[in-house]
């Protein structure tokens, strides 16, 4: 991602925010991501500067959690839960149904960049699955009626 | 005007509540946001307040609204707190939730709140550990390690700055009983803190709470602001996970909070002593700092006469999978498994019989109803190779595949290991590759095996047998060579898959040969 004269104003000026609190990293890439949508390789260099890391260590942060992306998620984005207690209540179904459903593999982005389907491990709505995630709402008890009516949201 | 109860709990939003509530608003009702009462099964669930008491109606759909205010909706519970889910606990951490509206600091403090940190306060930090230790209480994040000797060594460390830290990162499938009490009764969780800080000296207390909850996030952050006055010079932030399972593990969730990648640290040192920054930290699990309120405000000994030998108090059991009355139930150590799957639970919610239960998590053991006799208590499924844990029971029926759960277990560690030890992060990979081959039945040999340099290689077919003595050497390696609980628990669900139901990994009798 290339970034824009704003976008980079944009890091620097929120690098320079967390700058000072201790352990700034998470925080700092979480309030990247929600501005910009992921956090682009290209600001990793004006990060790394700001905190005084390497670039490797600040490389090494983004690549190991799972939140962080490194290009931006579509226009929607679904988790869906693959932990025990869904898979107890007909998770692997659901899995499936959503993929076709949606048009999209698990863990990819829709060549229209509508949606993004992302699997998650526990929402802690471990009494009600399967669960998902659909745009940061949740939704329980996921049959395929309610995949439909997911589906329509997002085409719409 | 009416006033009525609607929770914003999650998995009560998730269900619907906030459809049923603004369509009381709607209709002219006084709505008081709580948290859940924890019975999924009735939710949405509406009470109104009336002269006898609240009333419960559950579950309600939006469009069902003026039925429950003019009383005549069929699905009319009375008293919530008499059925029989809720009779039988002993809520001594949850006695809020569910009941007050979390972010009301009157409700708090109306209902006994800020008693325990009061009673600190006027206690030397020796005297708080003292009465926390008395009160038997034991880490409630899986461990089950004591927490008064954790307290205590934090207090004898000298050190210019010490940290206390709450491991809210709950990450074990099955379990919700963090995030209920963040969302439903914040202030007991901070009120805890402040005590533990009294307690070993510390000015300062991050809660690490994992992104996939964005409720209790807010929820928390809005009750740090609002109680800061309250609990200070003690001062306290929210720090939000990343998506990594390990960080729940406390090294890694203190590396984590540093701004690293989430490794796990070799123990020695152990946090007490050198955690968060290399300074002296408590790091203890929601639910342990939660219960210090009540044990400071009631005493030791009314805590530590609930429970069931080394396990003293109540443990907020969760009730997950496949089960009719799923939900929390806050309970003293001692309860059988039983009694909690098939009387409280009332057995699998797709109305088949129950096959196994998974306890403590992905890393915890899974357990046939022949087993069902074992009580509640640390020691005896130590004894029976498996954990409590976190206590989240996770139900399957009879369509259960003990085979895929096994594999699952093994996929999962290889997705979320940090990648420090190798056990964890080959074995993981290893382990799902040797039962693909015993689903299908073993291998012949292979090219390599087939190399005339190869002298001492076997050249024959392996069989399941084979394999299964295999994963059981590999799962030796997990749990003995593990740096941390990861790799080290994995080895649970997948042995004790094999043990209790060979006939999945097409083995015949259930006497499998070591």
């Amino acid at each position: 991602m290339v970034l824009t004269a704003t976008q980079t104003e944009e890091i620097a000026r929120l690098a320079g925010e967390f700058a000072g609190a201790r352990g700034a990293l998470l925080p700092l890439l979480h309030a990247l991501q929600a501005t910009l949508g992921c956090v682009p390789d290209t600001a990793v260099p004006i990060v790394a500067r700001a905190l005084n890391l390497s670039r490797a260590e600040v490389h090494g942060v983004v690549t190991f959690y799972h939140d962080f992306r490194r290009t931006p998620a579509g226009a929607h984005v679904v988790r869906l839960c693959r932990a025990e207690a869904c898979q107890a209540r007909g998770g692997a179904a659901i899995e499936a149904a959503a993929a076709e459903r949606l048009g999209v593999a698990m863990g990819a982005t829709r060549a229209d960049g509508q949606v993004t389907l992302e699997p998650v491990y526990c929402l802690g709505l471990c009494a009600t699955g399967p669960n998902a995630l659909v745009d940061g709402r949740p939704v329980s008890r996921l049959t395929r009626a309610r995949l439909d009516a997911i589906a329509a949201e997002i085409e719409a | 005007m009416s006033r009525v109860f609607v929770s914003r709990d999650m998995a009560s939003v998730a269900l619907g509540s906030n459809e049923v509530a603004a369509a009381l608003a709607q209709a002219g009702a006084e709505v008081i946001r709580t948290g859940s009462r924890g019975l999924f099964r009735i939710e949405p669930l509406v009470e109104v307040e009336t002269q006898q008491g609240r009333v419960g109606y559950g579950p309600v759909a939006p469009d069902e609204v003026e039925q429950v205010l003019d009383g005549t909706h069929p699905n009319q519970l009375g008293d919530v707190g008499a059925l029989p889910f809720f009779a039988r606990q002993q809520r001594f951490t949850f006695g809020r939730v569910g009941m007050i509206d979390p972010l009301s600091l009157d409700d708090y403090r109306a209902s006994g709140g800020w008693a325990g940190l009061e009673a600190a306060r006027l206690m030397t930090p020796e005297a708080v550990v003292e009465q926390v230790t008395a009160s038997g209480l034991r880490g409630r994040g899986g461990a089950g390690f004591p927490t008064g000797i954790k307290w205590r060594t934090a207090l004898d460390a000298t050190a210019g700055e010490k940290f206390v830290v709450c491991n809210a990162d709950e990450g074990d499938s099955g379990t919700f009983a963090d995030r209920m009490l963040m969302e439903g009764d914040p202030f007991s969780l901070i009120e805890g803190m402040a005590i533990a800080g009294h307690a070993i000296g510390a000015g300062c207390g991050y809660i690490y709470i994992r992104s996939e909850y964005p409720f209790a996030i807010q929820t928390m952050r809005e009750a740090v602001q609002r109680s800061a006055a309250i609990v200070a010079p003690f001062r306290l932030e929210v720090r939000v996970g990343a998506g990594a399972y390990v960080c729940g593990e406390e090294t890694a969730l203190l590396d984590s909070l540093e701004g690293k990648r989430g490794q796990v640290r070799a123990k020695p040192p152990l946090p007490a002593i050198a955690g968060l920054f290399g300074k002296p930290t408590v790091i203890n699990n929601v639910l342990t700092l939660a219960a210090a309120p009540f044990i400071l405000a009631h005493g030791p000994k009314r805590y530590a006469e609930v429970g069931f030998g080394r396990s003293r108090g109540t443990m907020p059991v969760q009730l997950a999978g496949n089960v009719k009355n799923g939900g929390l139930f806050e309970v003293g150590f001692g309860i059988t498994l039983g009694e909690l799957v098939d009387d409280i639970g009332g057995g699998a919610e797709s109305g088949r019989p129950v096959r196994a239960v998974q306890l403590g998590g992905p890393l915890g053991a899974y357990f046939p109803p022949s087993m069902f006799h074992l009580p509640l208590d640390y020691e005896t499924f130590a004894a029976a190779n498996g954990l409590v844990g976190h206590a989240g029971i996770v139900v399957f029926d009879d369509t259960v595949d003990m085979l895929a759960m096994a594999r699952f277990a093994m996929e999962f560690c290889a997705v979320e290991s940090c990648g420090k030890c190798t056990p964890c992060r080959i074995g993981s990979v290893r382990g799902v590759e040797i039962l693909d081959r015993i689903r299908a039945g073993g291998r012949a040999g292979d090219a390599v095996e087939a190399l005339p340099q190869m002298r001492n290689a076997r050249a024959a077919q392996r069989g399941v047998a084979d394999e299964t003595a295999l994963l059981r050497d590999l799962c030796e390696t997990l749990k003995y060579g593990s740096l941390c609980a990861l790799g080290g628990f994995t080895p649970y669900p997948v042995l004790s898959a094999l043990e209790h139901f060979p006939e999945d990994f097409g083995l015949e009798t259930a006497h499998v040969a070591a």
